[in-house]
């Protein structure tokens, strides 16, 4: 009841401080841009020729990965900047005595944030992909293999940040948490994309730079996994081999063992910042 | 069984027989901040329907009791009853209004909305008019409909009076409850007060103003250094009367006389005779009438009462023990 009440809070803050609609902003311009993008690939003239539809499918599927990950980004950026905030500031300018000194419990309030944020996070996910995804469909005609699994990795992606955002702000300042948050985020981004490269050179020290931090922090292991799920089967293939390490392609869909440990992550981290709010002096 | 139901019956009877828990009570208070004192052995208790005002300077750690007794701050040592629940136990705070020191109300509900989140949180059954008598209650009732986050620092304090009364509290905590009000929002908040206490609320009032807690406070607790440097009713803190008086043709059986009513000092031409806190009215007369018999002649006799304030100081400087 309390983790309902503060989650519904919490949507609202979002509201009223208008993330929403400076999200919705950013989003609308991005979707515009990239479908006017998309409708001039179709009969583009390259030195090779006019492309044919099928080579539009392929850029349109590499196309398609790399909007999204601007997407994620944006979600990322805006989730982890609204939650640290959303507690340690709270906590710092007072509001939070108030509340807090109300018949509730302090993990149910802890509750209530996440669950807010993991629905706004992951709405903001689902809504703007499943825009992204149809304007590439109206204006190339192709349409990912599995979009439904790859927007819920995408949303688990949004979670696993903003649980860390949130984390970090019940250790460090509002600020430094989103800022350190988002920086991790990219870290991991980079050292998966090292990691690939490393992998297509045959390097095993360099590859396993990328399966540590995927390790370490489940946000880019997600994110490959829903590539694999927007992307052509046959976009690999046909870029060949020797381009692994490409960065807006996913060799492999997700193995459920990792799905598992990216939850586990999750329910750790959410643990821990339960713990450090319980024993925190208001 | 009939026996047992009669054993039954008899034991409820007692249990309603006792008087209610303490709506405050805490008992070996303890609190490090770092290789600072905070709090050091604090305890006191607050009846049902008792105003107690927290006084004490700057730094006395006032507002880290108030916090401990809530739950906000976890005490190092000691325990804490709030209405006869642990308050490790939420629900000891159910019936529980708190203003803070530090208040802020999130700026983008309305003034309205923030009554209604926190009737959400005490999940209790306010109606819409009674929230609404609330905000009248503080002088917002016509800012009800309008954010937070325009109010003026004295408008937010009298939305956070509002707040700690909206529960139907059976306790109210008031940290510096007229810090950022106007003088006649000071008279409104001791009106409030005093209304409280009329309806058996049991108030915890933390304030600065002395004035404001001798009127309204039937007991006080001086904190000092994280320490209860004395404490009392309103009557044994102020009930050291004296009477100064100023004397001709004094000898040494009327000094004696002197000494006999109570602790005598000199300033000038003027005595100054500390009166017992047992004193029933007639130590004076007594005296006058013994002096005059000894022949001493009797220019003036001012019966005086010490203030709060000035017991406040006195206490302070460790110029008199706390009783």
């Amino acid at each position: 009841m309390t983790a309902l009440t503060v989650a519904g809070l919490t949507l609202r803050e979002a509201s009223r401080r208008r993330v929403v609609w400076a999200l919705l902003v950013l989003t609308v311009a991005l979707l515009a841009l990239s479908a006017w993008g998309f409708s001039k690939l179709i009969g583009l003239d390259t030195e090779l020729g006019t492309m044919t539809s099928g080579e539009a499918r392929l850029v349109a599927s590499v196309l398609l990965n790399l909007i999204m990950f601007g997407m994620s980004l944006i979600a990322a950026i805006g989730t982890a900047f609204l939650a640290g905030p959303t507690l340690a500031g709270e906590v710092e300018s007072g509001q939070a005595l108030a509340i807090l000194a109300r018949p509730v419990r302090r993990s149910q309030v802890l509750l209530g944030k996440w669950l807010g944020l993991v629905t706004f996070g992951c709405g903001y996910v689902v809504v703007a992909g499943l825009a992204q995804i149809l304007v590439v469909r109206v204006t190339v005609g192709y349409w990912p293999p599995s979009p439904a699994v790859g927007l819920a990795l995408l949303a688990a992606e949004t979670v696993v940040l903003l649980t860390l955002a949130l984390l970090l702000s019940s250790v460090i300042s509002p600020m430094a948490s989103g800022i350190v948050a988002v920086g991790l985020f990219g870290a991991t981004w980079i050292a998966g994309v090292v990691g690939a490269i490393g992998g297509a050179l045959g390097n095993e020290g360099v590859e396993r730079v990328g399966t540590v931090s995927r390790i370490v922090l489940p946000t880019d292991g997600l994110w490959r996994g829903a590539m694999n799920a927007f992307q052509d089967p046959g976009a690999l293939l046909q870029m060949g081999t020797d381009e692994g390490g490409f960065p807006f392609l996913s060799e492999a869909p997700l193995a459920p063992a990792y799905l598992a440990w990216a939850a586990l992550w999750i329910a750790v981290i959410w643990g821990l910042t339960a713990l450090s709010f319980q024993r925190r002096d208001i | 069984m009939t026996s047992d139901t009669a054993a039954a019956g008899s034991s409820a009877d007692a249990l309603a027989g006792l008087p209610p828990s303490p709506a405050v009570w805490c008992s070996g208070l303890r609190k490090r901040y770092g290789r600072r004192t905070a709090v050091d052995d604090v305890s006191f208790s607050v009846a049902r329907g008792e105003v107690l005002g927290l006084l004490g300077p700057n730094g006395a750690g006032k507002t880290s009791v108030i916090k401990m007794l809530l739950g906000l701050v976890r005490p190092d040592a000691g325990e804490v009853m709030l209405l006869g629940r642990r308050s490790s136990d939420p629900r000891s705070r159910s019936a529980v209004g708190y203003l803070p020191e530090l208040f802020r109300y999130q700026p983008w509900l309305t003034a309205a909305e923030v009554l209604d989140l926190h009737v959400k949180l005490a999940r209790l059954d306010v109606d819409a008019s009674e929230r609404r008598e609330c905000l009248a209650l503080v002088g917002l009732a016509e800012r009800a409909g309008d954010r937070v986050g325009g109010f003026s620092k004295g408008m937010q304090q009298r939305l956070g009076l509002a707040v700690a009364l909206v529960a139907r509290p059976e306790l109210v905590v008031l940290d510096e409850p007229t810090s950022a009000l106007d003088p006649l929002g000071r008279v409104d908040v001791r009106d409030l007060v005093l209304s409280l206490k009329s309806r058996g609320v049991a108030v915890l009032l933390n304030s600065h103003l002395i004035g404001e807690v001798e009127r309204v406070c039937d007991r006080v607790v001086i904190l000092d250094k994280g320490r209860v440097a004395a404490s009392g009713t309103l009557a044994e803190l102020l009930g050291q009367r004296e009477v100064r008086l100023r004397l001709g043709g004094l000898d040494r059986r009327a000094e004696d006389r002197l000494r006999a009513a109570g602790s005598v000092t000199r300033s000038g031409d003027w005595l100054t005779v500390a009166l017992p806190a047992d004193d029933d009215g007639v130590t004076v007369p007594d005296l006058v009438r013994d002096l005059v018999g000894l022949g001493v002649r009797v220019h003036a006799v001012e019966p005086m009462r010490i203030s709060l304030e000035e017991r406040l100081l006195a206490v302070l400087r460790h110029e008199e023990p706390g009783s």
